[in-house]
């Protein structure tokens, strides 16, 4: 076998490929983060009643979905290899990128299923405006983009501590936090009915927040690879 | 030996001066005395934590405990001064706007900190053994710092800020104290500098005692 | 011709000191056994060795014709086998293999797969889960992972645990032949063992 040219990205797409194949055959992240994702919209729809949410109440309660839900199940990825006792074959055969993007790209197919199953249910059950779809997508995109490029490394170091409870929200919540304002208000926005012009301030920080947020885990994930 | 004695009897001076010298902001009136320990505990949150940020990034270049010791030990004290530049920032807002909390942009990154350095804590209270906690707090301290500048981004574009801005500088940068006012309130910055580092150094002591008892202990 | 350079190794868990000055030099046909009693660190000093574990003092050294490999060189020229490495349990032996051999940045085809399986003597059973394996099988797959690279450096921490007689002449074989044709550290205190390898490292008194 002296093929030594498949680069990174295959490397890593064999990660990818085999947390899917082991998540298809469990299901455990997957059910996880669709459970929590649809109860808690639920709840708040049903208690909340329908009509009269403001705008901005909106944006804040599917943020706060969307929070949770990722909270529920992405650290799965890391725990699974922990709890299996698989790490060590995986440090000794694979590079420590090809691990993280892989594992990125794993968070990144989960929170996207659950986002295109709970998205509509959101828009159902509290009768947020759909005018400016296209709009919201684009935020939709972006905010799961930076969700899993900043809790993918937490995931991996509370993957190593030995009490994990819930230290997974307690670390990304502050690492989230001018995420989620600056989602909530572009999110707002859109419910508003402003033009695109107005949430370009928004969508370019979420684009640089994702882009250092990833370059950021890349240069430190080794670190907790390590350990 | 003598500098702490010096540092002790200074200390005591500038708390008496800080009250009987005139009030540094005639608006305001007495509750802007407060200014005089606000500002050098909120300068020494910023300088602790910096300082622990570099003791983490050392660590993960060298891997000797020691930068993780020092790391932690710059980070509680951060922490505690940052908890009480929060307390009289939010006895000064009270006083001047009106209400304790309003998640003005400085209350809110304070808060954050807080947040990020209460969850380090957490993650060293979760992992048992010393070079994995070491790692991973280093890490997460890097990582949750570099969200900080963004925070300075985002939250102002939210919340329109009512922090005093012209506390020490104009905006032509020019000095707003009067010279007694500014005697005072850089004799402070330069004491709480040395308090902290005079509460670095005893808490390395102690770390270091305890090294060599555990040491002997096996 | 590969070489492995191991220089006044010392390892400490915080206070409490688990070996210390281990030196040795092994090149391309060479083998040494790391032998000792229960928790005199044998485990350890692998993990050391294979990078897994830092080192309180002292160095490790992978070379290929007296240049030093980079970590990455040497994780694809190393393979190891240990009771406490857990392949996928999810996953059938041939999907473990060829997840093994992607995520190096190779690829195995079905021809050496097989011929990979019946080596390890588990032929036929490549299509099983490994959750549906004994531990022996589980044992055997680790080997044939571990042949995917035609490793230059073969760690072995006791290698016969699990496995029944046939296993053993098995890792007997697979044994002679890596020692001939690369290097091969194993860990072990079973004394029939220690003749699989021309050195011997005593730790633990």
């Amino acid at each position: 076998m002296p093929n030594k040219s498949a680069g990174l990205a295959a490397k890593a797409f064999a990660v990818y490929a085999k947390d899917m194949r082991l998540e298809l055959r469990s299901r455990y992240a997957l059910n996880a983060i669709l459970m929590f994702g649809i109860t808690t919209l639920a709840v708040v729809s049903f208690s909340l009643g329908q009509f009269g949410l403001s705008p901005k109440f909106l944006a804040a309660l599917f943020w706060i979905i969307m929070f949770f839900s990722a909270m529920s199940g992405l650290a799965q990825a890391f725990i699974r290899e922990e709890e299996a006792q698989t790490v060590l074959a995986l440090k000794l055969t694979a590079d420590p990128d090809a691990i993280y993007i892989g594992k990125l790209l794993f968070n990144f197919t989960l929170l996207g299923i659950m986002t295109v199953i709970v998205t509509p249910l959101f828009f159902i059950f509290t009768d947020a405006p759909t005018a400016n779809l296209f709009r919201f997508i684009l935020v939709l995109i972006l905010g799961i983009i930076g969700l899993c490029g900043a809790t993918t490394l937490v995931a991996a170091i509370i993957s190593k501590a030995s009490v994990k409870g819930a230290l997974f929200s307690v670390l990304s919540f502050p690492v989230l936090m001018p995420l989620l304002i600056s989602l909530v208000s572009a999110s707002e926005k859109v419910f508003d009915g402003l033009p695109l012009g107005n949430i370009a301030a928004e969508l370019q920080f979420l684009l640089a927040y994702a882009v250092i947020m990833v370059t950021a885990s890349i240069m430190l994930f080794k670190f907790v690879w390590q350990e | 030996m003598w500098w702490k004695i010096l540092l002790f009897l200074a200390m005591s001076a500038l708390i008496v001066l800080s009250y009987v010298t005139p009030m540094p902001q005639k608006q305001i009136g007495e509750a802007s005395r407060i200014f005089y320990y606000h500002i050098p505990q909120a300068w020494i949150c910023v300088v602790a934590f910096a300082m622990s940020m570099v003791f983490s990034i050392r660590y993960l270049r060298s891997h000797n405990i020691g930068e993780d010791d020092k790391a932690v030990v710059a980070a509680r004290l951060g922490f505690v001064f940052c908890l009480l530049a929060t307390i009289t920032g939010s006895i000064f807002a009270r006083v001047t706007w009106g209400s304790f909390w309003n998640w003005d942009p400085r209350e809110t990154s304070i808060f954050i900190l807080l947040l990020i350095y209460g969850a380090y804590f957490a993650l060293r209270g979760a992992v048992e053994i010393e070079e994995k906690r070491a790692s991973l707090s280093a890490v997460y301290s890097i990582f949750a710092f570099v969200t900080v500048p963004f925070l300075i981004f985002v939250v102002p574009r939210i919340v329109p800020s009512l922090h005093p801005e012209d506390s020490i500088v104009d905006e032509n940068l020019k000095f707003t104290m009067g010279p007694t006012v500014r005697t005072i309130f850089f004799s402070s910055l330069a004491l709480f500098t040395g308090l902290y580092f005079w509460m670095f150094n005893l808490a390395r002591r102690i770390q270091r005692v305890q090294r060599i008892r555990l040491e002997k202990e096996i | 011709m590969y070489s492995l350079k191991i220089e006044n190794l010392a390892k400490r868990f915080g206070p409490r000191k688990v070996f210390a000055d281990i030196n040795f030099e092994l090149q391309t046909g060479g083998s040494i056994a790391i032998v000792g009693p229960n928790g005199s660190g044998k485990s350890t000093l692998v993990k050391v060795i294979l990078g897994l574990l830092r080192p309180t003092l002292g160095t490790v050294g992978f070379s290929l014709d007296g240049k030093n490999m980079t970590e990455s060189e040497t994780r694809s020229r190393t393979s190891f086998v240990a009771p406490y490495l857990s392949l996928y349990d999810h996953l059938s032996g041939e999907e473990n293999l060829k997840f093994f051999s992607a995520v190096a940045g190779d690829h195995v085809t079905g021809k050496e797969i097989n011929a990979l399986l019946a080596r390890v003597g588990l032929e036929g059973r490549g299509t099983d889960y490994l959750a549906d394996y004994s531990s022996g099988m589980k044992q055997r797959l680790k080997y044939a992972v571990a042949l995917l690279n035609k490793p230059d450096f073969l760690f072995l921490d006791e290698p016969t645990s699990n496995l029944d007689e046939e296993g053993k002449g098995m890792v007997s074989q697979l044994v002679e032949q890596y020692r001939k044709q690369s290097m091969v550290v194993l860990a072990t205190n079973e004394p029939q063992e220690y003749g699989f390898a021309e050195q011997i490292c005593r730790l633990g008194g």
